[in-house]
C-alpha cells in the first residue's frame, strides 16, 4: 500500500514498535509544529493543494499565529496586538486545520511517527514539519540578565519595551541590523532618546554597501536616532536594573533600557533530540526534507544549502515547495533571493541580493539623499540592487536578480526601473514580500473572482495585508485590469449593483417611507439580505427619521436594543452622559444588577457601565428599574462622549471639558449613523480622554477648543485630522454637529469616519462644514432628524412593537415593577 | 415512527421576516417567517451556537447573527459549504403553528 504522500508507508519505519507512546488518531495526519508565519503559512499551501488531509498545527504559544515581521509597527504604536494575528480564528475550523494553542512538544518520535506533548498526550503523524523558528541571539555578556535589558521578540518584548521607554531617560539598541534600527526608531519615536551600538563600522552591512550605509546613518540621525559604529560592548552595568554600557575601550554609555538585537538562534533542540541532521539549522535538501523522511523544515530552523534564511519572502516560498513535497513529491527549492524591506516611517530602504559585486552601477543624488545601485556578477547577470530614498521600481529589480537574468545595459535598467509601472512587471514578480504573492497570482485572482477594490483583493490574495507597503502597487494592478476604469463603486446592495447614491436618489424621488417599498421598487435587499440594515439606515436618514420602521430590516441588537454577546445573551449600557454618574445611580446600577443576577459588571472603555449575560426576556425590566435611556452601545449611531474633569477639578484643565462633553452628548445622542461614532471632549492638550483618536475630538486650548475628526483607536489606529479651531464651546459643538451631519449624509454604510474622512480629504469636509451657509444648511437637517429621532427605544418596554418583541415562542418578558416597588424591597436600610 | 406534531403558539407570534424559537423534546428550534410561510430549522448555528431566530430573513434563508453563515431555510443547507442544519416540519392550522421534529432528531428513549 502507498501512503496519500507518494512515498510507500514501509519505508518510513515501523510505526509503534516498542514505543511508549500511544498512537490513537488520524493516521494520515501532517503535524505542523510551531506557530510562527512559517507554521501558518505551511498550514495554508498544504489546505490549498489538499482540501482534506488532516492537519494539526500545534502552537507553544496561547495565541494564533501572529506577524512577527510587524513587531516593530507594534513598538510605534502604528498597529496593535490584534492585529498582528494572521487569520483570524475562524480560518482554522473554516479550513479545517486542528489548531492548538499552549501546545509545547517534548519529544518527536521520526520512526514511529509520535509525538508526545508537554501536557503528557501524544500524536501519531504521517508527516511532520519543523517550523520552530529561532530565537533572539544574546551574547554571553556579563549583566545580560539585569532588569531593564530586553530581547526584541515578541508583543511581550514589545509591550515592556515601550513600558520602560516612557520612563527610561536613555536607551541603547545592540546591533544595527534591520530589526536593531526598527526597535531604536520605535523607541525614540516613544520620546526616549536612543542610540544604536554596532560592532562593525556600517550599518545593516549583510545589505548595504559603504555608500548606502553612511546615507542611512544620516537618516537615522535625523530621526533622533544617534549610531556609533566600530563600538563594542563588553558588559551591561548597574545596581539593581541596568544603567549602562561598559564599552571595550574602557568608556561608559549610560542607559536605563538596553534592547539587545544581533541575529537569531534557530530552534533546534526537539530536531536534535529526535536524532536529525543539525549543523548551524537543522539541515533539509531541496525538497525542504529534513535527514528523516517522514520529517520537513521550513523557515528560520531550517538549513538549506547551507544558508539559514532569516527574512520572511524565503519562508513563504520554502512553506510553497514542502506543501508540494507532501502532497505530490514534486517540491524542488533552490534557495532564495534575500530582500529586506527597512520598516521605518520616512525611511525608505530596500535591499536585494549582494549589494556588492563584479560591476556596479550607481545613481544617486546626495542633496535628495537617494541612492540606486544595481550590482552585476562577473558573468554581466543581475545580482542585487541597494535602493534607499526612492525605491520605485524595487520589484522589477528584484525579479531581474531571482532571475539571474544578463543585463546588457544596467544603467538603462536602473532607469527603467524607476519609470516602471505595474504594467511593465512580470508575472512572477514578488509583489507583497510579506505574505510572499507574486503579480500573476493577484491578476488571475481578479479575473477569476472577478474583483473590483482594493479591499477585495488584500482580502482574497493577502498581498498587503501585512506590513502594507505594496497596496499602492496592488491598487494599480486593479486598475489596469479593470481597463484604467476606477474601482468598483462601494454597492450598498451588492447583488443588485445598487449604491448608496442611487438608492437615496430613488427615495427621495419617489418618496419611498420603508425598505419594503424600496425593495419593491429596485429589488435590492431581496437576495441575500445582508444589505437590508444599510437600507434601513439610508431611508430612515434620507426621510430625516420620518420614515416607516420595519425592524426585519434590523439586525438583532436594533430589534431588542441591547448587543447580542457570543452566547445568544445580550448586555446593557444605559446612557451615563460625558461618564458623569451619581452614588444614587450607581446603587440604582447595583441593585439592579444583583437583583438579575447580571454575570458580569464591567466599566467599559468609553466611560460607561456595561451589564452583561442577560437573556432577552429580561431586558424591558431591567430598563424599567434602571431608569435610565437607552445608551445606544448596541447600534450604528451615536455612542459615547468621553471626557477628563476639565476646569471642574484638574489643574491643568483650560476648557469645561465636562459641561461640553454633556451638552455635545444631549446634542448627538438618539442619532443613527454609517457606523458607530465615538467622541471625547478633553480639558487640555494632555488630552486625558484620548480626543485625538474620537471620531470627533474636542480639545481645550489656550483661547479655544480644537476639533478633532476621523480619529480612531481600534483596529486602526489613526490621530484624527484638525478640522478647525474655534473660540468657544458652543462653536465646538455647532461644527461637532455639522460635521456628523455632513458625514450621516455622505459616508458610506459601514465606513468609520477615519475611512471615510481619508476616502474623501479632509480639505473636501472642510469645504462644505466650513462654509458658513453650507454649515447652516447641515445643522438645519441635522435640527429636523434630531427632532423626529426616537429618544429612548428603551422606551418600547411600555409598547413594545409586537407582543413578542423580547420573547420566544415558549417564553414571556419579565412583568415591569414599579421602580418605587423594587427599591422598597431591595432592603438595605438606605 | 413518524413524530408527533406539536402545538408551539400563534401565527401572530412571528412577524414577517423575523424568526422566535421553541424548545420541543429537549431540542431548541428556530421558527422563521417567510412570504411563502413558516420554515422551522435547529436553533444553535452549527459554526459557534449563534441564535438563527435571531437572524436576518431574506430570499428563503437566514443569516446568523454572530458571523454572518447563511442558511437555506427549505434544505437547511449552509450557503457557503459550512456544515447545514436539520429542517423540521411546521403545520399552520386555524391560525396556529404546530411543529413535527425531522424523525431523525429524537432522543432514542423519547
Amino acid at each position: 500500500m502507498r501512503g496519500r504522500f507518494g512515498a510507500p508507508l514501509s519505508t518510513l519505519g515501523a510505526r509503534g514498535l516498542g514505543t511508549p507512546l500511544v498512537a490513537s488518531e488520524a493516521m494520515n495526519r501532517v503535524l505542523v509544529i510551531g506557530g510562527g508565519i512559517a507554521g501558518q503559512a505551511v498550514c495554508e499551501r498544504l489546505r490549498e493543494r489538499d482540501p482534506d488531509v488532516p492537519i494539526a498545527l500545534l502552537c507553544k504559544e496561547t495565541v494564533p499565529p501572529y506577524d512577527r515581521v510587524a513587531l516593530s509597527h507594534l513598538l510605534a504604536g502604528e498597529t496593535s496586538r490584534d492585529e498582528l494575528q494572521l487569520r483570524p480564528l475562524e480560518w482554522y475550523a473554516d479550513h479545517d486545520v486542528d489548531l492548538r494553542l499552549g501546545a509545547a512538544v517534548e519529544r518527536l518520535d521520526p520512526d514511529a511517527g509520535l509525538c508526545a506533548l508537554a501536557d503528557g498526550s501524544a500524536l501519531a503523524f504521517e508527516r511532520a514539519v519543523l517550523c520552530t523558528g529561532s530565537d533572539p541571539l544574546l551574547p554571553p555578556l556579563p549583566g545580560i540578565d539585569l532588569p531593564g535589558v530586553f530581547a526584541f521578540r515578541d508583543p511581550a518584548d514589545c509591550d515592556a519595551i515601550a513600558a520602560r521607554a516612557r520612563s527610561a531617560r536613555h536607551a541603547i539598541v545592540i546591533g544595527g541590523g534591520l530589526l536593531g534600527l526598527e526597535a531604536a526608531r520605535g523607541i525614540a519615536g516613544l520620546g526616549c532618546p536612543a542610540t544604536v551600538v554596532h560592532l562593525v563600522d556600517r550599518l545593516m552591512e549583510r545589505q548595504l554597501d559603504e555608500g548606502a550605509a553612511a546615507l542611512l546613518l544620516e537618516a537615522m540621525r535625523e530621526l533622533d536616532v544617534a549610531v556609533r559604529l566600530d563600538t563594542q560592548t563588553a558588559a551591561l552595568v548597574g545596581e539593581g536594573a541596568v544603567s549602562g554600557l561598559l564599552l571595550a575601550d574602557g568608556s561608559v554609555l549610560a542607559a536605563n533600557l538596553v534592547v539587545i538585537s544581533i541575529g537569531i538562534r534557530p530552534q533546534v533542540a526537539l530536531a536534535r533530540a529526535a536524532g536529525l541532521a543539525v549543523e548551524r539549522a537543522i539541515v533539509v535538501d531541496d525538497r525542504m526534507v529534513t535527514s528523516h523522511p517522514r520529517i520537513l523544515a521550513v523557515g528560520e530552523c531550517a538549513q538549506h544549502r547551507g544558508v539559514v534564511y532569516g527574512l520572511v519572502a524565503p519562508i513563504h516560498e520554502q512553506a510553497a515547495v514542502a506543501a508540494a513535497t507532501l502532497t505530490s513529491g514534486t517540491g524542488a527549492y533552490a534557495g532564495s533571493v534575500q530582500a529586506a524591506k527597512l520598516k521605518v516611517m520616512g525611511v525608505d530602504l530596500v535591499a536585494v541580493g549582494d549589494a556588492t559585486g563584479a560591476r556596479e552601477v550607481l545613481a544617486a543624488d546626495a542633496a535628495a539623499r537617494t541612492y540606486r545601485k544595481l550590482v552585476l556578477d562577473a558573468d554581466g547577470r543581475a545580482a542585487g540592487a541597494v535602493l534607499l530614498g526612492d525605491t520605485r521600481g524595487h520589484e522589477l529589480l528584484l525579479d531581474h536578480v531571482r532571475r539571474g537574468e544578463s543585463v546588457a545595459d544596467p544603467l538603462d535598467l536602473l532607469r527603467r526601473a524607476s519609470e516602471a509601472g505595474a504594467a511593465d512587471l512580470p508575472d512572477g514578480a514578488q509583489v507583497c514580500n510579506c505574505n510572499g504573492v507574486c503579480k500573476g497570482a493577484i491578476v488571475e485572482a481578479i479575473r477569476a473572482r472577478g474583483l473590483g477594490s482594493t479591499q477585495e483583493v488584500v482580502a482574497v490574495t493577502r498581498a498587503g495585508a501585512g506590513c502594507g507597503s505594496c497596496k499602492p502597487l496592488v491598487r494599480e494592478l486593479l486598475a489596469i485590469e479593470r481597463g484604467g476604469a476606477g474601482e468598483e463603486p462601494a454597492y450598498l446592495c451588492p447583488c443588485r449593483k445598487r449604491t448608496r447614491e442611487d438608492l437615496g436618489a430613488l427615495v427621495r424621488e419617489r418618496g419611498l417611507e420603508s425598505v419594503s417599498e424600496l425593495m419593491e421598487t429596485c429589488g435590492a435587499g431581496r437576495d441575500c439580505g445582508a444589505c437590508k440594515p444599510g437600507l434601513a439606515y439610508l431611508v430612515s436618514q434620507v426621510r430625516e427619521n420620518r420614515h416607516r420602521e420595519e425592524r426585519h430590516a434590523r439586525f438583532i441588537n436594533d430589534r431588542v436594543h441591547a448587543n447580542i454577546q457570543n452566547d445568544g445573551t445580550f448586555s446593557v449600557i444605559p446612557r451615563i452622559r460625558g461618564g458623569v454618574t451619581t452614588p444614587a445611580e450607581l446603587r440604582r446600577i447595583a441593585d439592579v444588577a444583583e437583583r438579575h443576577a447580571v454575570r458580569m459588571v464591567k466599566i467599559t472603555g468609553g466611560q460607561r457601565i456595561d451589564l452583561l449575560g442577560l437573556r432577552k426576556e429580561q431586558l424591558p425590566a431591567v430598563w424599567e428599574e434602571l431608569g435610565m435611556p437607552s445608551g445606544h452601545a448596541y447600534a450604528k449611531a451615536v455612542r459615547t462622549v468621553k471626557t477628563c474633569v476639565g476646569t471642574d477639578f484638574c489643574r491643568f484643565g483650560l476648557g469645561d471639558a465636562i459641561g461640553v462633553g454633556i451638552e455635545l452628548e444631549r446634542r448627538m445622542e438618539g442619532l443613527y449613523t454609517p457606523h458607530k461614532v465615538k467622541s471625547a471632549v478633553t480639558g487640555c492638550p494632555h488630552n486625558c480622554a484620548e480626543a485625538y483618536v474620537k471620531d470627533i475630538g474636542l480639545v481645550a486650548v489656550e483661547g479655544g477648543w480644537e476639533i478633532y475628526v476621523g480619529g480612531a483607536a481600534g483596529a486602526t489606529v489613526r490621530r484624527g485630522d484638525l478640522l478647525d479651531t474655534v473660540a468657544d464651546g458652543e462653536a465646538a459643538i455647532r461644527l461637532a454637529l455639522a460635521f456628523l451631519q455632513h458625514y450621516r449624509e455622505q459616508g458610506e454604510y459601514l465606513e468609520r469616519t477615519y475611512a471615510w474622512v481619508e476616502r474623501v480629504g479632509i480639505a473636501a469636509v472642510r469645504e462644505v462644514v466650513l462654509d458658513p451657509a453650507g454649515q447652516a444648511e447641515l445643522l438645519e437637517r441635522y435640527a429636523i432628524a434630531k427632532a423626529a429621532a426616537d429618544p429612548d427605544p428603551w422606551l418600547e418596554r411600555h409598547d413594545p412593537v409586537h407582543p413578542k418583541q423580547f420573547a420566544e415562542l415558549d417564553s414571556e418578558p419579565e412583568p415591569l415593577t414599579p421602580i418605587d416597588i423594587v427599591l422598597a424591597g431591595a432592603g438595605g436600610g438606605r | 415512527m413518524t413524530p408527533e406534531l406539536h402545538r408551539i403558539g400563534r401565527v401572530s407570534d412571528v412577524p414577517l421576516f423575523e424568526g422566535r424559537s421553541v424548545t420541543l423534546a429537549g431540542r431548541r428550534v428556530a421558527v422563521l417567517r417567510t412570504p411563502d410561510g413558516f420554515h422551522a430549522i435547529d436553533a444553535a448555528c452549527p459554526h459557534a451556537g449563534g441564535p438563527l431566530a435571531d437572524g436576518i430573513v431574506a430570499d428563503a434563508c437566514v443569516t446568523c447573527p454572530l458571523h454572518g453563515r447563511r442558511f437555506d431555510l427549505r434544505t437547511g443547507a449552509e450557503l457557503g459549504g459550512h456544515p447545514g442544519v436539520t429542517v423540521h416540519e411546521v403545520v399552520v392550522r386555524d391560525g396556529e403553528l404546530w411543529l413535527r421534529l425531522a424523525p431523525d432528531t429524537l432522543p432514542l428513549a423519547a
